[in-house]
């Protein structure tokens, strides 16, 4: 089971912010301050500009919106899509969901694990990829389905999904 | 004169190449020196064939499909962009038999029109019914969705009429239109390809609910995996800003009404109301308790209407042609039409929107053509991961509400996946209650804990553990789950693994 109850902080803050993230950090924040119920929008300002949140990114949100770095850490480790760790170069989500269960999700889910020799939620050592699981793409009639950084594919096969796997390591 | 050829934009289309069919067709047409126009539509739900490729002519569009950029250059050898003869060669896309015998109301434009072109939404019926709605009473509009009959098509299928009622009748110096774009359930695609085919239909039906129920502003929470939608969505909230469809002064009625897109985060509960609403202030998205209902006290504690964005995209329609015709298609308690989405195992998939009626059967067999392995349908789970699954026996029941409920099962938001002969339907019950385990908001227990033992002991059941024994402990853990859980993801994940025990007991009695 995926764990989003804890609203505890983690023990460790992270490192500092380096000075391009804390300039993503500020900017999202100015882009959404006083738009009603800003903490979302900011957090989706902050991953889609680095990546992930880092942890050093909580107090700095948490003191804009004058929240506690609780409810912050607590929203973050909420939501399947924020990420706290920096991904790969590229991310590849592999629908998991039952039309794609019904078309041979799970085999590609068993050939992606014993290609690239990490489960979900991981990335390859070299740190070209980042596997993640989602359920639903809405590509569900031509399907199975998985989605490479913004993009979705379709109808793919091992063959197919092993041809955008050899592209991601070709085009960093 | 420029070719107008049609490529769609949709994420399905794109997912199965239309991006390299549009490059290639400029490609090649420059290279042959054609004088062609790429337009990129909406889909039109035929997804068995996209990427579908339409070229406009005096006879009508003529369809090609399903293109794949290698097949480019062949299709120019043949003739196109003139008719021609070719294997892709479709003829007049209306005449398509899948598409001609469904009934559009809500995807009448879909993949017609250029999704984002103003003139083109006009020169199809768009603003019409807005413009009605500007000339009538808010009560009497109030009144025209009650008599059609339109009940919500996010899932729980409440009467759309009683809660605009509601928050109309509430005194709120603000009220919110909030329009439910989560689209959490697998095998459901609709809302997606409504919002990418005919963006401005969405818009114009949450300025109708506005006027409704005085409500200034309104908001879209889209799911965060529709990043295409997200796009077109969001330029075309800016165009009809521009054109002042939305704003200070909408239409120049002096009535205000502007639209906010915002994003969820991959939470399935977020597609819950109040979930939904807790997501949009800013915090984890958990459940609240109800009463009060949002009609009453919602978003921001103001008086708010959430509604799906197929009910939203229903309404234009129904102010143009009255509550009458809207309610005089479909069957029983059930009225109007379904865009029902046919996924998973099928030969033709895609959407399909009928009046309420039509038997599974004749979706999976005269619209779907059967597994797309050719392999013997064995079962179909209809609305989404709390849905039920059917067997064969079941495949006479028909699209409504309530046939639905009389076998224990639901409709929802009308997805049907197809699953064929080769299912283990125990590992498809195991599923169902991981998917609970994953996406619960963990506010209570039978939900939070029992998915997880659900996990553990339908693990039990499979390695021929006290088969028996665990058996029981399933069915009362799903008893418990049923009756105790707050929301429906707690309360109907019992119905995918009861209904798999139920109809496939064999698949529970061997060793996985
Ligand atoms: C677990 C859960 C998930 C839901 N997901 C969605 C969803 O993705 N989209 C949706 O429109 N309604 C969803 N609903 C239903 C909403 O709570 C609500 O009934 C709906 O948005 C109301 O709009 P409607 O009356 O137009 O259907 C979900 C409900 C539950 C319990
Ligand atoms: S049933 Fe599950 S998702 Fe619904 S409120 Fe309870 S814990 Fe949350
Ligand atoms: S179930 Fe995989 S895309 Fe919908
Ligand atoms: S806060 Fe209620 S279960 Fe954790």
């Amino acid at each position: 089971m995926t764990q989003r109850t804890d609203t505890e902080l983690p023990r460790k803050p992270g490192p500092a912010l380096d000075s391009v993230a804390s300039e993503a950090v500020r900017a999202a924040i100015e882009a959404c301050r006083d738009v009603p119920g800003a903490l979302l929008p900011i957090l989706h300002g902050v991953q889609d500009a680095l990546g992930h949140v880092p942890p050093a990114a909580v107090p700095v949100i948490a003191h804009a919106l004058n929240l506690s770095r609780a409810e912050v850490h607590g929203v973050i480790s909420f939501y399947h899509h924020f990420r706290s760790v920096a991904p790969g170069r590229h991310v590849l989500r592999l629908c998991r969901a039952e039309a794609c269960q019904a078309m041979g999700a799970r085999g590609l889910e068993a050939h992606l694990r014993a290609r690239l020799g990490i489960g979900f939620n991981e990335t390859t050592a070299d740190g070209t990829l980042t596997l993640e699981p989602v359920y639903c793409l809405g590509n569900c009639a031509c399907a199975p389905s998985a989605m490479l950084d913004d993009r979705v594919h379709g109808r793919l096969s091992v063959e197919r999904i092993d041809t955008l796997i050899d592209d991601c390591g070709e085009r960093p | 004169m420029s070719v107008r050829v049609f490529v769609p934009c949709d994420t399905s289309a794109v997912a199965c190449g239309a991006d390299g069919v549009a490059a290639r067709i400029e490609s090649e047409a420059g290279v042959r020196g054609f004088d062609v126009t790429v337009v990129r539509n909406g889909s039109r739900g035929a997804c068995w064939l996209e990427p579908l490729v339409e070229v406009e002519t005096a006879a009508g569009r003529i369809g090609f499909g399903p293109v794949d950029p290698e097949d480019v250059p062949a299709l120019f050898d043949a003739g196109f962009p003139a008719a021609c003869e070719h294997p892709l060669a479709l003829g007049r896309v209306e005449d398509i038999a899948w598409l001609k015998k469904q009934q559009r109301v809500c995807f009448a434009r879909n993949g017609i029109i250029d999704p984002l072109d103003l003139d083109d939404y006009r020169a199809h019926g768009g603003w019409n019914g807005l413009e009605r709605a500007l000339a009538m009473a808010p009560a009497d509009i109030v009144q025209a969705v009650t008599e059609s009959g339109l009940r919500g098509r996010g899932g729980a299928a409440f009467p759309c009429g009683i809660k605009w009622k509601t928050v109309a009748d509430q005194a709120a110096a603000q009220k919110y239109i909030v329009c439910n774009a989560d689209e959490g359930d697998s095998g459901t695609f609709s809302d997606r390809m409504a919002m990418e085919g005919d963006p401005y239909r969405l818009i114009e039906g949450m300025l109708i609910s506005a006027l409704a129920v005085g409500a200034s502003r309104g908001f879209i929470y889209l799911r965060s995996e529709y990043p295409v939608a997200h796009r077109i969505l969001g330029e075309a909230i800016r165009r009809a800003r521009a054109a002042g469809w939305l704003g200070a002064d909408v239409h120049g009625s002096g009535r205000a009404f502007d639209i906010d897109l915002r994003l969820g985060a991959g939470a399935y509960i977020c597609g819950e109301e109040t979930s939904l609403l807790e997501s949009l202030e800013g915090r984890r998205g958990q459940v609240r308790f109800k009463p009060p209902l949002p009609a009453i006290k919602g978003l921001f504690g103001q008086p708010t209407v959430v509604n799906n964005v197929i009910t939203l995209a229903s309404v234009p329609d129904i102010l143009v042609n009255g509550g009458a015709w809207y309610r005089d298609l479909g069957t029983g308690r059930s009225r109007g039409t379904l865009p029902i989405q046919l996924a998973g195992n099928i030969r033709r998939g895609g959407l399909i929107e009928l009046a309420f009626g039509v038997s599974l059967r004749e979706l999976l067999y005269d619209y779907g053509g059967g597994s797309a392995s050719g392999r013997p349908i064995r079962a179909v789970q209809v609305g989404g991961p709390l849905g039920a699954y059917l067997p064969e026996s079941q495949f006479d029941t028909p699209i409504d509400y309530e046939a639905f409920a009389a076998i224990d099962a639901l409709l929802g938001h009308g997805g049907i996946v197809v699953f064929d002969d080769t299912v283990d339907m125990a590992e498809q019950a195991r599923f169902a209650m991981e998917f609970c385990a994953v996406e619960s908001c963990g506010k209570c227990t039978p939900c939070r804990i029992g998915s997880t033992r659900g996990v553990e002991v339908i693990d039990r059941i499979r390695e021929g553990v006290e088969r028996e024994a665990n058996t029981d402990l399933l069915r009362s853990l799903c008893d418990t789950m049923l009756h105790g859980s707050l929301c429906a993801l707690g309360g109907l994940t019992p119905l995918p693994v009861l209904s798999a025990l139920k109809h496939f007991p064999e698949d529970f009695a061997r060793n996985a």
